[in-house]
């Protein structure tokens, strides 16, 4: 893939915003049909590149060339006249407007509504991605929402289809079909540029990598060449251990869920059907599925958010479904949900102030209705310490933190005030690997301590690295609990329910 | 033909004329909102339009002109709420809420020399014999010309949001902006643009207060018809067709309970003058309760505020 025509060459390229260097001085160059990996943890600047690349963000030095001709595109629009095409890591659709509508709004100069429908049959079919052009993009699932994106990239005829975490809300049988895809174009002649957290998809599809740290490229391969492992520590830069889950028991049954439905939270959102399990002290219980299956509503529903129908939940025989958020926190029922802000923490207000959010029944932050304010700057001193959350102190306001810092601290809060219950969604979401592995750490010494945690999160990985137990969340329905150890990834995707009944077309 | 003492005929022609201003109001309103803006100052608009145009008109002996000034105080007034709130980012909802007193208070000042004047009347269509016809002549044909644009600004305000690439864009920046950012289509533009269309349609709405619907100069003579524009664009779910159903509603009680009180019915004056607003918001409210379990009506960006951060 070595060939001397390169097709986007990349020379020098900078971008400074206040106080920190998003890109510094990055080179590499991508060849025809080549699908080049762009690697690096959260905030090693592969966003940010990537927004140079298609328009978004103005380069402060450096250069670029598109098949030799100088390339510096001040808007999407010109990138996209160039053959450049993004496919974006959160959908830039719109869900009230339908597919055909959709794919117009990424298009220079559409053609009649009609045509274009047809022409959007006619290349999804192509490339193994039906699609109905009618139907509201609010009521298509994750995988079919990316396909509305890459047709609509494809309409465009690009030689250059960036993708931005793009498998990171499908489940592995749908990977696979996106993968076909790639493969299938790249064979034609269209370079990718693909930025993914996931190593091994990435030594399986991609021709090389480059690897950012911190804004700069430290380093480049070919991934098949390497171990994950070797590519995670050129990532980080760093060693780094896997989580130690060893010492464990199992004591008495704790949570009982059964039969928990509920009504959908939100227009396009789903419902909970007919939910159970059963939970033990000392165990972790990992919670599987694609976004939008019914995660943030079963955590709605165990945190006490949204209370459930009498006899649905129960701790250690005695029912809560019809308890709020305070009264399960004073019997030790505590949740971290997955939106950092706005949801387990509030943007504006300092940390101590948001440690006294969750932490006033279990930490006694109150008295007599008053705030102890020295008991709760005490209690989030003590989380910042003990989860090594980079901020100058307490004061400081939640928004200010960086996406890592701020999630490491919510789940400290949680787990500092020893819960018998606790339920995490998506608790490493878009933190660096060490944070998340000492993340991890510490749900599992929390388990240890003899509580029982469930963690839902969309990262199997880490399910199978933590969980004993592993269930599925599939629409709203929640399968039986298997053990992790000896299940496949093959299994684990059938559980999450194959491939939506996606079909791949014959090709 | 008569009903219980009330011209049903005269009540229908009078209905197009009553619904006219509050008709142009939502007009423009629903295309602001369609772009994720909620500006409140609609009544603010409306009377700075009715003293603009009502002014010019009467200085320059042409109402054509005084409908062109009432359209541009309008939108000149949505553009202070776009600046307001598009490049500095305000709260839309109280920014909305100061342009509208605003427009009270500035529009009682210009127009304190102007009360007890007549404006220059503003000429019907000449429509020749169709306008003889027996009933229809009268309901249909027998209008200023204000009140054919009016329809003609209803029906291309619906082709342009639901069949043009303009309108695409527009609805598309008014349910996400972010991800309309992101492909490359310029937010703030497209709403300052739509909130100036919605300014002078406002402001006709108000010339057409001021210089055909009453026709003189009042302090506050909007009378609220500003508020139930914005609650005929909620009600209406956001839908062109169903403003029109909406604004002609309230311009047909309206019409009728001024009927009804010239006819000398024994009913309380103040009920009746109320009337218009109660049963144009319970009809609108039935109707877009029927619509709930359908796509979600309202602009999912309607009332955030957008803001470049990459």
């Amino acid at each position: 893939m070595t060939g001397d025509a390169k097709l986007l060459r990349i020379e020098g390229l900078t971008k400074a915003y206040p106080g920190v260097k998003a890109n510094d001085n990055v080179s590499f160059s991508i060849a025809p049909g080549e699908v080049h990996a762009l690697l690096g943890e959260n905030g090693a600047g592969k966003s940010t590149l990537v927004k140079m690349i298609y328009g978004l963000v103005k380069p402060d030095a450096g250069t670029m060339e598109l098949n030799g001709a100088p390339f510096a595109p001040p808007e999407p629009r010109a990138a996209r006249a160039a053959g450049v095409a993004m496919v974006f890591q959160h959908f830039s659709l719109f869900e009230a407007l339908n597919v055909a509508e959709n794919v117009a709004l990424g298009m220079e100069n559409p053609p009649p509504m009609r045509e274009l429908s047809a022409r959007i049959r006619e290349i999804s079919t192509t490339y193994g991605l039906p699609l109905d052009p009618a139907r509201l993009v609010g009521d298509l699932s994750a995988g079919e929402r990316q396909r509305v994106e890459i047709v609509r990239c494809l309409l465009q005829d690009p030689k250059l289809l960036i993708m931005d975490e793009p498998t990171s809300v499908l489940t592995p049988q749908e990977v696979e079909i996106l993968f076909h895809t790639l493969r299938k174009l790249s064979a034609e002649g269209t370079a990718i540029l693909y930025i993914s957290h996931k190593l091994e998809e990435i030594r399986a599809l991609c021709d090389g990598a480059t690897i950012l740290r911190g804004g700069k490229v430290v380093d480049s391969c070919t991934p098949r060449e390497k171990t994950a492992r070797e590519l995670a520590e050129m990532m980080v830069g760093a060693e780094f251990k896997s989580a130690d889950r060893a010492g464990r028991s199992l004591g008495e049954e704790l949570l009982v869920v059964e039969g928990l439905s509920l009504p959908p939270m939100s227009q396009f959102g789903p419902s909970l059907k007919e939910v159970s399990l059963r939970l033990r002290a000392g165990e972790v219980l990992g919670i599987g599925g694609v976004a939008g299956n019914g995660q943030e509503e079963l955590l709605a529903t165990l945190s006490g958010e949204r209370p459930s129908e009498p006899g649905t939940v129960r701790l250690m025989g005695e029912d809560i479904s019809g308890l709020g958020p305070d009264p399960r926190r004073a019997k030790g029922v505590l949740a971290a949900p997955e939106e950092r802000l706005g949801h387990a923490a509030v943007p504006a207000m300092s940390l101590t102030e948001n440690a006294l959010l969750t932490g006033t029944v279990r930490k006694s932050l109150a008295k007599k209705g008053f705030i102890d304010m020295g008991a709760a700057r005490r209690f989030a001193e003590e989380v910042i310490a003990a989860f090594d959350v980079r901020t100058p102190g307490p004061h400081v306001a939640a928004r200010a933190l960086s996406g890592g810092n701020l999630q490491k601290y919510v789940i400290g809060r949680e787990v500092l005030q020893e819960p018998r219950v606790l339920v995490v969604n998506q608790p490493t979401w878009g933190v660096d690997a060490a944070a998340a592995a000492s993340i991890r750490q510490s749900l599992l010494d929390l388990a240890g301590r003899g509580a029982a945690v469930i963690v839902i999160s969309q990262d199997l990985d880490e399910l199978m690295e933590i969980a004993d137990n592993f269930a599925a969340l599939n629409e709203g329905r929640l399968s039986a609990p298997r053990p992790t150890e000896g299940l496949t990834i093959d299994e684990v995707g059938l559980m999450l329910g194959g491939a939506h009944g996606m079909q791949e077309a014959a090709l | 033909m008569t009903l219980g003492g009330i011209d049903i005929i005269a009540l229908t022609a009078m209905l197009m004329t009553a619904s006219t201003p509050v008709l142009l109001a939502a007009t423009g309103e629903l295309v602001a909102e369609k772009s994720g803006v909620l500006n409140l100052g609609v009544e603010g608009m409306m009377i700075m339009g009715a003293v603009g145009g009502f002014a010019v008109a009467v200085a320059t002996g042409n109402p054509v002109l005084g409908f062109a000034a009432g359209a541009l105080a309008g939108a000149a007034l949505a553009l202070l709420f776009a600046i307001l709130t598009q490049v500095f980012l305000s709260n839309q909802v109280g920014t909305g809420l100061a342009l509208t007193l605003f427009g009270l208070g500035l529009s009682a000042l210009i127009g304190k020399s102007y009360e007890g004047i007549r404006p220059p009347a503003t000429t019907k269509l000449d429509f020749g014999p169709l306008s003889e016809l027996p009933v229809l002549g009268r309901v249909l044909f027998s209008h200023d010309w204000m009140v054919y644009l009016s329809l003609g600004l209803v029906a291309a305000t619906w082709y342009v949001l639901n069949k043009t690439r303009v309108g695409l864009v527009l609805r598309a920046v008014g349910e996400n902006h972010d991800a309309a950012h992101a492909l490359g289509y310029r937010v703030i533009a497209v709403r300052i643009a739509a909130l100036a269309f919605g300014g002078a349609l406002a402001g006709l709405g108000g010339a057409y207060l001021s210089l055909v619907r009453v026709p003189q100069w009042t302090e506050g003579m909007t009378a609220g018809a500003g508020w139930i524009a914005l609650a005929i664009v909620v009600f209406a779910s956001w839908r062109a067709e169903r403003v029109l159903i909406g604004a002609y509603l309230f311009g047909g009680i309206t019409a009728l309970q001024l009927q009804l009180q010239a006819a000398e019915y024994s009913i309380p004056v103040h009920l009746l003058s109320m009337a218009p607003y109660v049963i144009t918001i319970v009809v609108l409210v039935i109707l877009s309760a029927v619509h709930r379990h359908g796509v979600q009506a309202a602009p999912a960006a309607l009332g955030k505020s957008f803001h470049a951060s990459s």
